[in-house]
């Protein structure tokens, strides 16, 4: 059948099983725009073009499958940019469909032309250029393979117009030719480091298992479980890996790193052998590196090699895929684990962490004479008992969404870690409410970040996404404050942010519902009534104390077990 | 530390700016770099040649695997590999040194491929020890020009 480059294009995404896609037309993309209808693809139209990335960026958190977006070439593309590198920081699996001026003017400063692949290439997992339209299928099915396996990441496709208009009999490419000789993404774990891991488990007195984001992109949360609970080894995670072991379990530590729990951090110091499972050790996880973990024989399974050495020596590598090297590690484990009585081997280890958790547990300071931001975090949790998907702004906001809510599942705690971008939360929640319209889907928001990217509001409300935007309101750019406060004499230059719109009208002028707690004492009705009761988008304007830290804090550069506690 | 790589990635545009991009955003620095069509149709070599501890090249291997249009990659340097490298230099040639010059090219086994009355261009050919010497004795009559192609490389073949 004769062809278009935008049918084959909307042909492949159908094959993709692509059902909807977020974007943003333009003269270069029309020719894609006027086969939309025609196609069984679904597309969000959104007010800006970060809105789109971030929000197929959510639905793929949300998912676990690949997002979709679609611009126009030039300011459409750039606009792009910071929503890429922020699914490229956190490797989440989106498409990014660009479109670009005629081959023929390509290079020529065309109107409306950028070099989106170069500005693209240090934040893609791999991008592309399509000159030949008999490359365009082929090249849209290796986007989505590259785009979802191995280590996931966003990948990006820049169509040029006169390849959308240019015909061709079109064929679907078979397997073969997709195949990517310089692409073996390694899965399968290697056998004698298996048996090696395992022995070093079994024979631990302090394990320690500390996950990441890639436990989640992997599925690899049950095999995770099992081996926590059958060996009785401890857990804590990344800020990107809440949500794959339960918030609520008994080995359940918090998050570790510069705002992780007092269990988790002192675990780190004493534990002698670390698990750490799809995590990178990121800078604001080990603090300073030299006294991270100083006394563990550290393990390591990733499934990206570049990950393994990179900040901390490594005693045992394992690169695979999370889950299948969990899967290994259990089948060579069973055994022990009916042998061994892991409950006693271990108690002295966890009565010990335990004893960490109770003594020292996440708190704060609460007169009730104002409404804690942590308070507000605690109701949500209690309301909704974590039965919604929670995602977050950046800054303190952030990191008392991640505190004060135990998320039990995976893929239900979503947010900007490695790039931390201010204005991701809100179009990543409407993503994800797109992918689950029945889902409590609820952003945890501050009143600096909801304002980068606010316009998406139109977006929830005339496609029906009620997405519930709760704003932590401190009338700051709360977590740079804090970093005035604690370290730069509380010089706090240009991060007071009272001057606000009126958050309520404004939810109210995009048709959407708004609510306004000042008091404590409102706190669960006003939720309950915002969250449940109310159709469609909502927002929620809590007037928070102002001056509010998150703790426990661990200096940039310090040691773990530095903290600064409430 | 100094590391050959010997990269072979596909022919492809943007390639070259893949490989250059992960040496400069990473803050890695290359020494010399040399890329050309191999014996396999659609396949460049790229030899690399640059410095850093253990660590860094290690890390450095490892990111250039993970380029998706990068086939393979060695490290030339704990492996029996042959290196060459072609220098032309433009050296200034007055009569009175022009005898001296032509000895130290010929000790070298090198060519003078361009002439004229004051200067000589000399091609010279070999590892990065023997390129070093020939430009550090030619620095004396007064080196002109200097164009090298970085170094190449292949390994040894089994003994
Ligand atoms: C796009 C972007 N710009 C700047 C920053 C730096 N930054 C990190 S946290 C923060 C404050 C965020 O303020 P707000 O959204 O009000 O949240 P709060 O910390 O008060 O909860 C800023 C400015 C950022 N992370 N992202």
């Amino acid at each position: 059948m004769e062809l278009t480059g935008a049918q084959i294009l909307l042909k492949c995404l159908e094959k993709e099983g692509v059902t909807c896609m977020f974007g943003f037309p333009g003269g270069a993309v029309i020719d894609i725009y006027d086969e939309i209808p025609r196609s069984k693809v679904e597309h969000i139209l959104v007010r800006h073009e970060q809105g789109a990335i971030h929000a197929a960026d959510g639905y793929a958190r949300a998912t676990g499958e690949v997002g979709v977006c679609l611009v126009t070439s030039g300011p459409g593309a750039t606009n792009t940019v910071t929503g890429i590198a922020t699914a490229y920081m956190d490797s989440i699996p989106v498409v990014i469909l660009t479109g670009q001026v005629p081959t023929a003017l390509i290079g020529n400063d065309a109107f409306q032309e950028v070099d989106i692949v170069g500005i693209t290439r240090p934040c893609t997992k791999h991008n592309y250029l399509v000159k030949d339209i008999n490359q365009l299928a082929k090249t849209i099915r290796q986007a989505f393979y590259l785009a979802r396996t191995g280590r996931p990441g966003p990948v990006l496709v820049d169509l040029p117009k006169d390849i959308m208009q240019t015909k061709i009999e079109f064929t679907y490419p078979d397997d073969e030719e997709v195949k990517l000789r310089s692409y073996n993404p390694h899965l399968q774990p290697h056998v004698g480091q298996v048996r090696k891991v395992a022995q070093l488990i079994r024979k631990a007195e302090k394990p320690l298992i500390y996950s990441g984001g890639g436990v989640i992109s992997a599925r690899a949360h049950e095999e995770m479980t099992w081996l926590a609970h059958s060996l009785r080894i401890p857990v804590t995670s990344t800020l990107m890996g809440l949500g794959a072991f339960p918030g609520d379990d008994e080995l359940w530590l918090g998050m570790l790193g510069m705002h992780g729990t007092y269990a988790a951090n002192m675990a780190i110091s004493e534990c002698d052998v670390l698990l750490a499972v799809g995590a990178r050790f990121d800078d604001r996880v080990t603090g300073k590196l030299a006294t991270f973990a100083p006394h563990a024989t550290i393990v390591h399974i990733d499934i990206d090699p570049t990950s393994i050495q990179k900040n901390v020596p490594v005693s045992v590598p394992l690169v695979a895929d999370c889950r299948s090297a969990l899967k290994a590690l259990k089948a060579e484990l069973a055994e022990a684990t009916s042998k061994t009585d892991f409950v006693a081997q271990r108690k002295q280890w966890v009565e010990q962490v335990q004893n960490w958790a109770r003594t020292h547990p996440l708190n704060y300071k609460d007169d009730g004479s104002s409404i804690k931001p942590q308070y507000v975090v605690e109701k949500l949790y209690e309301i909704t008992k974590g039965d919604a998907i929670i995602c977050t702004e950046v800054g303190q906001n952030q990191m008392w969404a991640a505190q004060f809510f135990k998320y039990k599942r995976p893929n239900t705690f979503i947010t900007s870690g490695g790039l931390g971008t201010m204005g991701y939360g809100f179009p990543a929640a409407m993503g994800a409410q797109k992918a689950f319209p029945d889902k409590l889907v609820i952003d945890v928001a501050g009143d600096g970040s909801i304002q980068m990217c606010i316009q998406e509001m139109t977006t929830v409300v005339c496609n029906k996404l009620p997405v519930k935007i709760v704003i932590l309101n401190n009338g700051y750019l709360g977590m740079v404050r804090q970093w005035q406060e604690l370290f730069y004499n509380k010089n706090y230059c240009e991060t007071c942010m009272d001057a606000q719109p009126d958050f309520v009208k404004l939810a109210e002028a995009y048709g959407a519902k708004g609510f306004r707690i000042t008091e404590k004492n409102d706190v669960e009705s006003t939720l309950r009534t915002a969250l449940y009761e109310t159709e469609g988008p909502v927002i929620v304007d809590v007037r928070v104390e102002r001056e509010e830290n998150v703790y426990p804090m661990v200096p940039a550069g310090a040691s773990l077990t530095e903290m600064l506690l409430v | 530390m100094r590391h050959v790589l010997s990269v072979t990635v596909e022919n492809e545009p943007g390639v070259l700016s893949r490989v250059a991009g992960l040496f400069s955003g990473r803050g890695f620095n290359i020494e010399s770099l040399n890329v050309a069509p191999t014996e396999e149709p659609g396949v460049s070599r790229m030899t690399i040649t640059t410095h850093g501890d253990d660590a860094i090249v290690e890390q450095i291997v490892k990111q250039l695997r993970k380029l998706v249009t990068v086939i393979t990659v060695r490290d030339y340097t704990d492996v029996k590999a042959v290196e060459r490298e072609l220098v032309l230099v433009k050296v200034n040639a007055e009569d009175s040194k022009r005898a001296e010059i032509l000895r130290i090219v010929d000790i070298f086994r090198c060519k003078v491929i361009d002439v004229s009355l004051d200067e000589l261009t000399v091609e010279c050919t070999g590892d990065i020890g023997k390129v070093e010497a020939i430009l550090d004795l030619l620095t004396r009559f007064g080196i002109k020009e200097v164009a090298r192609t970085g170094s190449i490389a292949l390994k040894r073949a089994k003994q």
